[in-house]
């Protein structure tokens, strides 16, 4: 009983990582339709950005964390102005690609200029076990915990109470029609990327907090894995990604605790492709009928 | 057919030329071992990307796990001939690669194609490749991480350069057949293509198998040329310079398939002193193309010798 519920904290700060990497796939899918595979490496400038501030300029955790959020809107929107804007009339295909390039531009520059060897994330607030019941709690898995969860709720408030959430939701369901009452579509799209690139910026200091590793590659396997999750949920909805990056990290730590830690990844993937074979609209979102 | 005999005579004397002059070029010592393997690995690079073009650019469908079949014929020439080291146990792993590889795209292509297209399919095929490799990479018999070394190299530039010139010969006829005029249909619109009686499914999986084959014997050439493969070769990364060349080239365009993958190996081997530079240099040059010229360096424009024929012949009338 104890390790099961040891593995559930476990999966819970894992997931909730998961989860703010999700909802930011999960917003860009739902407003322009693209795999947006440069969100993963926001991710890692977060974290590299968190590292040099926490480094050089001494930040608390609190800085640090607003400051990998602002860098990471800021890359967001620009490579949405500079690599995606220009192509928002061209073939899909046309735009992943681009997605592919930018990602790996970030990931090849990133290990250009500050090499792509792995180093050690700094010790932001030091690490205080607590024993409850046998059940080991870090404060730093508690911090995470909190910190996804406070993003995740005011995002949810974000988008369901404010004006632009409102216009993001418009240009969501239909951009032609959101133009015509007034909605300025691309300062909604910017919007919605600089909302799910700081989420992304954010998740990048916990996992830095959490693996105490940063490396320019980092972003990739988990950008893949939190678009599993997103899908999982139900592209598009916010309680559907958070739902779908806690589901991703329970069913990653329950095949580390098994022993079968080296297929955790086949796994997910496996997962990702039976999800989308039989619920291609995911737990939460709505099915769509083509019409000739 | 008959009337076609004399650009198929010319063909068939371009690639035998072209053998000799590579073999004579060699004699002669313009091409050192140098400019040798940049060569391979052009011509391991064209059976990939063509492969690729034929499922994305001819059938439509967004595959990004290109690399996964390559990785089945890599190492199943690995396996194979590190036991059997001779020409006939090369021949005999390339076929099992390849029927590896058709076996399993089927599997792949059937449960996916049914639902999923687009960017879902993509990225469900990106899944699969990363499952392959994942399994390779805690297998025993594969040598797990590490990979495999001192694999015996039994292919050697003309192996190379005739399988290269066999599956493009396959490869162009199946796009020019009636089969391949379905595959085009589904590719400009799947409704229409199935209210006019062609089995969507079933084209759109012989391209990916099709596809999957010709990676799998690519896979055997690296896997045999090159003595050393690991799983981290057959990544996403992977993938995704294949796909660089064919949409440098241009969907849809076997001519610039060919011409992206020279010119892309060319820059390859110009800038090796560049080091990590040069991926930052490639992940640019897919952005700018992308932005600038969508369909790539030669669009889908296809070099024929009919219609170059016919161009100097209608100058000559002039």
């Amino acid at each position: 009983m104890q390790t099961v519920l040891q593995q559930i904290i476990n999966a819970l700060s894992l997931g909730s990582i998961y989860a703010l990497l999700a909802l930011g796939y999960s917003m860009v899918y739902g407003i322009i339709n693209l795999i947006n595979f440069a969100h993963g490496d926001i991710y890692m400038l977060g974290a590299f950005f968190a590292y040099y501030v926490i480094n050089v300029w001494h930040f608390n955790f609190i800085t640090a964390l607003l400051s990998a959020m602002i860098i990471g809107a800021v890359s967001g929107v620009v490579i949405e102005y500079f690599a995606y804007r220009p192509l928002r009339k061209s073939p899909r295909i046309a735009v992943l690609i681009t997605a592919i390039g930018v990602s790996f531009l970030l990931e090849n520059g990133m290990s250009y200029f500050v090499g792509s060897n792995a180093r050690s994330f700094p010790q932001v607030i030091e690490q205080v076990n607590y024993n409850i019941g046998g059940v080991q709690i870090s404060n730093v898995q508690i911090l995470i915990l909190v910190t996804a969860l406070i993003l995740m709720v005011s995002l949810q408030l974000i988008i369901q109470k404010t004006k632009m959430g409102r216009a993001m939701r418009a240009v969501s369901v239909d951009p032609a029609a959101a133009e015509l009452v007034g909605v300025n579509v691309n300062h909604t799209i910017s919007f919605t990327f600089a909302l799910g690139s700081a989420l992304a910026g954010a998740a990048g200091i916990l996992i830095g907090m959490y693996y105490n590793q940063i490396d320019p590659l980092m972003g990739m396997t988990p950008g893949i894995k939190a678009f599993v999750a997103a899908v999982l949920g139900g592209i598009g909805s916010v309680p559907g990604a958070s739902l779908g990056g806690f589901l991703i990290g329970i069913l990653e730590t329950f095949f580390q605790s098994i022993g079968l830690s080296a297929y955790k990844d086949a796994v997910v993937y496996l997962v990702l492709i039976v999800i989308l074979l039989f619920l291609p609209a995911g737990i939460f979102g709505k099915n769509t009928k083509e019409k000739v | 057919m008959k009337s076609n005999w004399k650009y198929i005579l010319s063909w068939l004397l371009l690639m035998v030329g072209g053998f000799y002059l590579i073999n004579a070029l060699i004699m002669v010592g313009v091409i050192d071992d140098f400019i040798e393997n940049m060569l391979v690995t052009i011509g391991i690079n064209i059976i990939l990307a063509t492969g690729l073009n034929l499922i994305i650019g001819f059938s439509g469908q967004f595959s990004l796990g290109h690399a996964g079949f390559m990785a089945i014929g890599a190492y199943a020439t690995a396996i194979i001939t590190q036991r059997m080291s001779s020409e006939a146990g090369f021949l005999v792993s390339m076929f099992v690669g390849v029927l590896l590889a058709i076996i399993i795209a089927a599997i792949i292509g059937t449960a996916t194609f049914i639902r999923l297209k687009g960017d879902y399919l993509a990225i469900a095929t990106l899944g699969a490749a990363e499952i392959i490799r994942n399994v390779i990479n805690n297998l025993k018999i594969t040598g797990g991480a590490a990979g495999l070394y001192n694999i015996p190299q039994l292919c050697s530039w003309p192996t190379v350069y005739i399988l290269f010139c066999v599956t493009t010969i396959i490869l162009t006829n199946f796009i020019r057949s009636k089969n391949g005029r379905a595959i085009k249909a589904v590719r400009e619109d799947e409704i229409a293509a199935e209210a006019m009686g062609i089995n969507t499914t079933k084209w759109k999986l012989a391209a990916f198998v099709l596809g999957g084959a010709t990676a799998a014997i690519a896979g055997s050439l690296h896997a045999s040329f090159l003595q050393t493969i690991s799983p981290s070769n057959f990544g996403i990364m992977e993938s995704i310079s294949i796909l660089v060349i064919v949409v440098l080239g241009g969907v849809g365009s076997m001519t610039g398939t060919f011409v992206a993958a020279i010119v892309l190996g060319v820059l390859d081997t110009a800038l090796q002193s560049f080091g990590a530079l040069r991926m930052v240099i490639y992940a640019i040059v897919l952005i700018l193309i992308m932005i600038f010229k969508p369909a790539g360096l030669l669009g889908n424009w296809e070099f024929s010798l009919k219609n170059l024929t016919r161009h100097f012949g209608k100058k000559e009338r002039s």
